[in-house]
């Protein structure tokens, strides 16, 4: 027991902590894409400066993306040895598919994109961007279509009995194309694009407030812009279609992602609210039978809540799943509200006159991360006791072999590594973000004269 | 069982297996053995060189490591999960010290202070050794074998890993790394940093002549069965003789300078070693010391229908890599020069 708590522990940890970094990379990717694109169709040289610049911020996140990613894969082997065994013949074929297609795609062309800037054209440059924005792109792909295939299992047979039983694939398209996984891409890439945007609206909002590179920190707060208000629309769309999935597929999971417990009655839907899990009870402020019409268009259709399910086979920790997925959604409905009022002032040519909205996007960049974190969170935890939706429980998919003591010593030494990792990533993006796209003091020329600035290595 | 071409797909699938961290050797190899040196590399400016020699390509050449540990979940889960978790403490270091090394490249370059790029430099030296002891330590204890149990676990904890084949592999490997990173790195020179890496890279080879012989003779003396298979299969005598010429050529060729032959030769040694721990291994996967509880190609693959979608997703995924690893290398040849886009 305590094993399998440490070993979930860890697991929740590490992938948390990585999760900080791909959608960034992902949202970066595209972005990077777009002000490069910018920079070829007017030969702007401040749009050239501008990719440079966050280019070299990319790369940061990337490499710590990579590195905290490379846990992940061998973390299923090591502590997971029994979830490996079952799942392999299917998540394997993913995480291959995703090291051959995405991640060498990726890392290949990341060197060209750093150091190729004297070597290649700027063609074959932008290529290149376009090789790595797809690349991490490409990488969601896969690792989403195998977590949805444990959410709702498609396209196998299970082999074998008790311990030794393991999923074989019999469909191999029906596998991908289960019925979560392509709500769950886009809505997992549409959060990626959120956390990417809303880092580039928040850092040049910070320029703009301070009236540094004003030249460079309008035109890239406008394309981050667009790329959010687009995204964050977007995502109400698959946020819905999620939802109305898992009321399909995993009627357990959205009951406790309100609090349901009736085993057959009219659904509400919270706005704010904290249940009460001994009591099976939920506080809070709710609009009467929203939930029935989500899923079912109508006030009054019952949907099944938590007492319909055996006790050992619902999620335990309903308040936790419950608040997480309010967060997600109360994060999700803001930065609709935020980037439809900034678009509307940029319509009537305010965008820029408020240094109060400016402040907002500073900090901003917080809450698309909060909201993929929380996201991930009720997702996962709202799948227990499930490893697998309905076939391997999470108790029953440790590695016997390893010994909650070796289990402590990796979690110690995740948790000081990556506190470190963590403080110098602040640290060194603060410093570049500070530094800026190029040195104010030796070269105040406005990079529309071009060749005037060239940052130091 | 399917076949394809007179080869069943777990076979076929071993042998990409092979390839892939073939690959990663002596792709990846050259880099961890570059870091290896930097240390010996006393001058800011040489380390720096040192540094963006492998700058535009370390990361892709990682990736190969990561394909490989996709590819033996995808076409063998069951050893994937059970030499995982058999060694979970060496992994767990091989994991952290892949974090700290690729933050040390990153981070080194972004503060101009003298003690922060001696702290990075540190670091990357330091895990660039220790990636390739535990993935040498790894190496030795599957092919030595380890006490399995009928569901192919181990159980027997982390000392026993620490024996002294395993050992002496991991620092044969790490030798094998040291000496072609600085083979590499001396193609990629001028100059004075050229004349110092011609007395590094004389001794690196030096020392791995050494441990490559330690080895071999701590091989027939102590683990007979890793030589079973030579003198069932006489024909089989050619790897061991070719990695002698192969082996010998380096040293013919650091000793005339021609270094880009020589690196050659150090990529065919590390290639010709792999393929002899493929056929002293196959067809298993894990050793175990009762025979009838080892792993093999069979009992711990995929379904063959896995197996032949990997098989799929192998034949379109390695030629598109092939073609712009190559455009990489071919856009980043010749002699290193800092600019301003540098680390």
């Amino acid at each position: 027991m305590e094993t399998e708590w440490l070993a979930r522990l860890q697991f929740a940890f590490t992938i948390a902590f990585h999760y900080i970094y791909p959608p960034l990379s992902i949202g970066l990717g595209v972005l990077l894409v777009m002000m490069e694109g910018m920079y070829l169709r007017t030969r702007e040289v401040r749009y050239q400066v501008m990719t440079k610049f966050w280019v070299k911020i990319f790369a940061l996140i990337f490499g710590i993306g990579v590195a905290t990613g490379i846990i992940m894969e061998f973390e299923f082997g090591t502590n997971w040895a029994v979830y490996s065994r079952y799942v392999g013949d299917i998540f394997g074929s993913a995480l291959a598919a995703e090291g051959i297609f995405a991640f060498a795609l990726e890392s290949g062309f990341l060197g060209i994109l750093l150091f190729g800037w004297n070597r290649v054209s700027p063609v074959v440059h932008f290529i290149s961007t376009i090789g790595v924005a797809l690349g991490s792109m490409f990488s969601a792909v896969w690792i989403v279509v195998a977590n949805s295939w444990q959410q709702t299992p498609a396209g196998y047979h299970i082999v074998g009995t008790g311990m030794d039983a393991r999923a074989e694939i019999t469909d191999f398209w029906a596998m991908v194309f289960n019925p979560s996984s392509m709500d769950r891409l886009s809505h997992v890439l549409i959060g990626a694009l959120l956390a990417g945007a809303f880092l580039v609206l928040s850092v040049n909002a910070w320029y703009l407030l301070h009236k540094r590179y004003e030249e460079i920190a309008r035109p890239a707060f406008k394309l981050a812009l667009v790329l959010a208000t687009v995204a964050a629309l977007l995502q109400l769309v698959t946020g819905h279609s999620s939802a109305e999935g898992v009321a399909e597929y995993q009627p357990a999971k959205l009951a406790a992602y309100e609090g349901h417990y009736d085993s057959l009655a009219v659904a509400d839907m919270y706005i704010l609210g904290w249940v009460d899990q001994d009591a099976e009870k939920v506080y809070g402020l709710a609009i009467p039978g929203f939930l029935s019409f989500l899923i079912h268009q109508d006030l009054t259709t019952p949907v099944p809540g938590l007492r319909a399910f055996p006790a050992d086979e619902r999620p335990g920790a309903v308040n936790f799943v419950f608040q997480t997925y309010h967060l997600m959604v109360a994060i999700g409905m803001a930065l609709i509200g935020l980037t439809l009022f900034s678009v509307f002032l940029w319509w009537r040519g305010k965008l820029f006159a408020y240094p109060w909205l400016l402040r907002v996007y500073a900090i901003a960049v917080l809450l698309p991360q909060i909201a993929n974190q929380v996201g991930w969170y009720s997702a996962e935890v709202g799948r227990q006791p499930w490893v697998v939706y309905g076939l391997l429980r999470t108790s029953d998919a440790l590695s016997r072999t390893v010994s909650a003591e070796q289990v402590w010593f990796s979690l110690i030494m995740f948790t000081v590594v990556y506190s470190l990792l963590f403080v110098l990533f602040i640290y060194l993006l603060n410093q570049k973000i500070q530094h800026g796209p190029y040195h104010e003091d030796t070269h105040p020329q406005r990079p529309r004269q071009s060749g005037m600035f060239q940052q130091s290595a | 069982m399917d076949t394809l071409m007179g080869l069943d797909y777990a076979t076929w699938w071993f042998l990409i297996l092979g390839a892939v961290f073939t690959g990663y050797a002596i792709l990846d190899g050259f880099d961890l053995g570059v870091g290896m040196i930097h240390l010996f590399l006393r001058k800011e400016e040489s380390r720096r060189i040192a540094l963006n020699a492998i700058g535009p390509v370390w990361d892709g050449n990682e990736v190969w490591i990561v394909i490989g540990g996709g590819a033996l979940f995808a076409g063998f889960p069951v050893a994937y999960a059970s030499i995982l978790s058999a060694m979970y403490v060496p992994f767990m270091l091989f994991l952290m010290s892949l974090i700290f090394r690729a933050v040390s490249i990153e981070f080194r370059s972004k503060e101009p202070m003298a003690w922060w790029r001696r702290m990075w430099d540190i670091v990357f030296a330091l895990s660039s050794y220790s990636i390739a002891f535990w993935l040498g330590l790894i190496l030795g204890n599957v092919l030595q074998g380890l006490p399995l149990d009928v569901r192919h676990e181990y159980s027997g904890g982390t000392l026993p890993l620490f024996n002294p084949f395993a050992l002496l592999t991991a620092l044969t490997t790490i030798a094998a790394f040291a000496m072609h990173g600085s083979l590499f790195l001396i193609m990629k020179t001028e100059n004075r940093l050229y004349a110092r890496m011609t007395f590094l890279t004389r001794n690196m080879t030096i020392f791995f002549v050494l441990c490559f012989v330690l080895l071999t003779i701590y091989t027939l003396l102590y683990i007979p069965h890793l030589t079973a298979r030579l003198r069932l299969y006489p024909g089989l005598f050619m790897l061991p003789v070719l990695v002698v010429i192969s082996i010998a050529a380096i040293t013919r060729f650091v000793a005339r300078r021609q270094y880009r032959y020589g690196f050659v030769a150090s990529c065919l040694t590390l290639a010709l070693l792999l393929i002899q721990v493929a056929t002293e291994l196959y067809p298993h996967l894990l050793l175990s010391t009762d025979p009838a509880h080892s792993l093999t190609l069979y009992n711990a693959a995929s379904s063959p229908r896995t197996l032949a979608n990997l098989l799929i997703v192998a034949a379109i995924g390695v030629p598109l890599v092939g073609i712009y690893t190559t455009f990489v290398f071919v856009t980043f040849r010749g002699k290193v020069h800092l600019d301003e886009n540098s680390y």
